[in-house]
């Protein structure tokens, strides 16, 4: 007989000592989650990676024939789905952690387990649709004359820093909704001026002068970057003729690499500051719910 | 306050405290909840009234409550809506953090507080065990192990691939059972699991609940239900306003929430089922009612089949002759299930003065199914549809154990013969 806690602190805690049950805890909501979006559809799991396919066409007519966003961007389409998909993650995650507390709020009230655990589940649902997203803009990119380069290797670093930084931003978005309300109308506003601000639909190169400004958002250097490593340089052949061009990586467009260490130190910030805040919430998340 | 513990009087053949381990120590705990005046839910409104928040109401939930729940005990923690009883179990389960005092666990403590946590109704039973017992602490693995088992105990082996939205209320319950005695939890904490389910399902995870005790893990239950409290547990802690009014043994318990709940007079009783009052003074009195196994033990529970023994203990203030004496025994849904009087059997019961007391004792062979009885007495006057001089409704309390389940109210003992022409 082992004497399980002691004390005043006993309680419920953002993180448990418990590493496997709090594995399997942010699996089992996540896997649950995800079934459940796509459950009794007839087409069901194939949804999630119709959906991102049907998306692009849409936005591959609208973005590349009505509005002419990409003109002279090497591979426009796939930096536009790119930028597509990543947004969508980074959105999901935070958008959808704001009430993730407060729907789940039976579990929280009725069971001890790590609080850390939901909004990370919330993230790993959004990871597994990028994943589905992910295999679908690689369809587009082979379409698109995109050939695989050792530089695609940089994609899962670039996905793993925008995880922490949608992680954290979600942290701190599902602890604040707790204790006020309209956290919720405020992200809404807040994310929408984000997409547009960030080069998402747009390259940075469209900030023209203050394109080293726009590095420091780390979406945007992320963006950026995840552009590079897809296309790199090369050549374009178009109307029989063979067209050499360059995409920047970040670095280069920030002005040098040290101008990269704002957006991580962002990354960083934001992602030390939601564990903070969560962290310091969590013993009393069930009660002020 | 200072709060005194075991000083119940304990009844023969329970855990006595201190006599064996611990399995949770509570001391001292407390437990607070601020309301404010104003709730600042908006920033604007924080922006606004910067000073204002600074004001709120406590409300004591849980109010420097001491106990220790000994290994192996089932211990019931009863009260009102709103006493504070769920807060303390929250407390225990680790849901909330205490304000003050000392809480200390014994072994590994199951996580939930409620059965069937995390149902999904949109998923299908095959789906929410495996998700639910992952939740209450399985591995993946043990899960799937455990999965045949879980439906076999529920018996829903033909309704896998229902969703849970088609389920009654009733195989919720039995699904969410079945997941939750899986869990390898030393200590299970239960906020009113027995308040669903028929009589014979209550039965069932009583006898389930018999079976955890017997391997040493200690439950603590909370309810509202009295005779669930007297049925299953080995003692019993009463709140009221987040303090503790009473501690030991269940019936005793049971009585004092009576008392409280129905807002009579806060009195001791001298006997166990003593009437609380409020009967106008007539010429005889019922003084108490209770049930007696054949050796004259006073029981509140009897084996199926075995005799059993009402018995009524009656006051008389005028004298009388031949007075009719009346047991009336009805189960836990309020049929009744057994009716008798002296008055049947032509009985002559003698002559009594003014002052004088009487038992009177009602043997009869106890053909009842397992579920939970009660007794209401009374007495009459001789003649023919006599003045009924006292009546007192579910006076005394009887649970009957029983190994067959068929949903009738008698088990008749009978014989098979089958013979073919």
């Amino acid at each position: 007989m082992t004497t399980q806690a002691v004390g005043r602190q006993y309680g419920p805690a953002a993180i448990e000592d418990d590493a496997r049950r709090f594995l399997s805890l942010t699996l089992t909501l996540a896997t649950t989650d995800f079934k459940l979006r796509y459950f009794g559809s007839a087409l069901g799991y194939l949804w999630s990676l119709m959906r991102p396919l049907m998306l692009f066409g849409v936005l591959y007519v609208v973005f590349t024939q009505v509005f002419s966003l990409g003109k002279g961007v090497p591979h426009y389409p796939v930096y536009l789905l790119t930028g597509i998909i990543l947004w969508t993650f980074f959105v999901e995650t935070t958008s959808n952690n704001v009430q993730s507390l407060v729907v789940r709020e039976g579990l929280l009230r009725k069971m001890r387990f790590p609080r850390l655990v939901i909004p990370l589940s919330v993230a790993l649902v959004a990871l597994f649709n990028l994943g589905m997203n992910m295999i679908a803009v690689v369809v587009f990119a082979l379409a698109n004359g995109v050939y695989p380069h050792w530089s695609w290797l940089e994609m899962p670093v670039l996905i793993v820093l925008l995880g922490f930084l949608a992680v954290g931003v979600g942290m701190l978005l599902s602890a604040l909704y707790v204790r006020y309300r309209d956290i919720q109308p405020i992200w809404d506003v807040v994310s929408q001026a984000l997409f547009y601000a960030s080069p998402v639909i747009y390259t940075a190169f469209q900030y023209k002068t203050l394109k080293h400004v726009a590095m420091f958002n780390p979406i945007g250097a992320i963006l950026t970057q995840m552009h590079y490593s897809w296309v790199g340089g090369g050549t374009i052949v178009r109307d029989g003729h063979a067209y050499p061009y360059v995409v920047h990586d970040a670095a280069t467009t920030a002005g040098g690499a040290v101008f990269l260490l704002v957006p991580l130190a962002i990354i960083l910030g934001l992602f030390c500051l939601g564990l903070w805040f969560f962290t310091r919430e969590a013993p009393r998340i069930a009660e002020n719910l | 306050m200072t709060t005194t513990t075991e000083t119940s009087p304990e009844a023969p053949g329970r855990p006595t405290p201190g006599s064996a381990p611990p399995a949770i120590s509570v001391a001292h705990v407390s437990k607070a909840f601020r309301l404010p005046h104003q709730r600042y839910h908006t920033l604007k409104e924080r922006a606004l009234h910067p000073l204002r928040s600074s004001s709120y109401d406590l409300l004591q939930a849980v109010d420097d409550v001491t106990v220790e729940i000994t290994r192996g005990e089932f211990f019931g923690i009863v009260g009102r809506n709103g006493s504070g009883k769920s807060t303390l179990l929250k407390c225990l389960a680790g849901i909330y953090r205490i304000d003050e005092g000392e809480l200390t666990i014994y072994g590994r403590l199951s996580p939930f507080i409620e059965l069937g946590v995390g149902f999904n109704m949109d998923l299908t039973a095959r789906d929410n065990v495996l998700i639910n017992a992952i939740m209450l602490g399985l591995s993946r693995k043990q899960a799937r192990e455990r999965f045949d088992a879980i439906i076999a105990f529920a018996e829903l082996e033909g309704f896998l691939d229902l969703k849970l939205k088609n389920y009654s209320s009733g195989m919720l319950v039995r699904l969410a059972f079945s997941v939750a005695i899986q869990v390898d939890a030393e200590i299970l904490l239960i906020d009113e699991v027995l308040a669903v389910g028929d009589a014979s399902f209550q039965q069932k995870c009583f006898d389930e609940f018999e079976r955890l005790k017997a391997s040493g893990r200690t439950i603590v239950f909370v309810t509202h239900d009295m005779s669930a409290v007297e049925r299953f547990c080995d003692r019993a802690m009463l709140i009221e306003h987040g303090k503790m009014l009473e501690i030991g043994e269940p019936g005793h318990v049971a009585r004092r929430y009576r008392e409280i709940n129905f807002g009579r007079l806060v009195h001791e009783p001298a006997e166990p089922g003593r009437p609380d009052g409020g009967v106008t003074a007539s010429a005889a009195q019922i003084v108490g009612a209770w049930f007696e196994s054949a050796d004259g033990a006073r029981i509140r529970a009897a084996a199926h089949g075995e005799p059993v023994v009402a018995c009524l203990e009656v006051e008389f203030r005028e004298a009388l002759e031949n007075p009719v004496f009346g047991f009336t025994l009805r189960n836990d849904v309020g049929a009744t299930v057994f009716a008798t009087s002296t008055a049947f059997s032509e009985l002559r019961t003698g002559r009594f003065s003014a002052g004088e007391t009487a038992v009177i004792r009602m043997t009869f062979e106890n053909w009842l199914t397992a579920s939970h009885y009660s007794l209401t007495p009374s007495v009459a006057r001789a003649e023919a549809g006599g003045e009924v001089l006292d009546v007192q409704k579910d006076l005394a309390e009887l649970t009957v154990h029983g190994w067959h389940f068929t949903g009738a109210v008698t088990n008749l003992p009978h014989a098979f013969e089958v013979s073919a022409q």
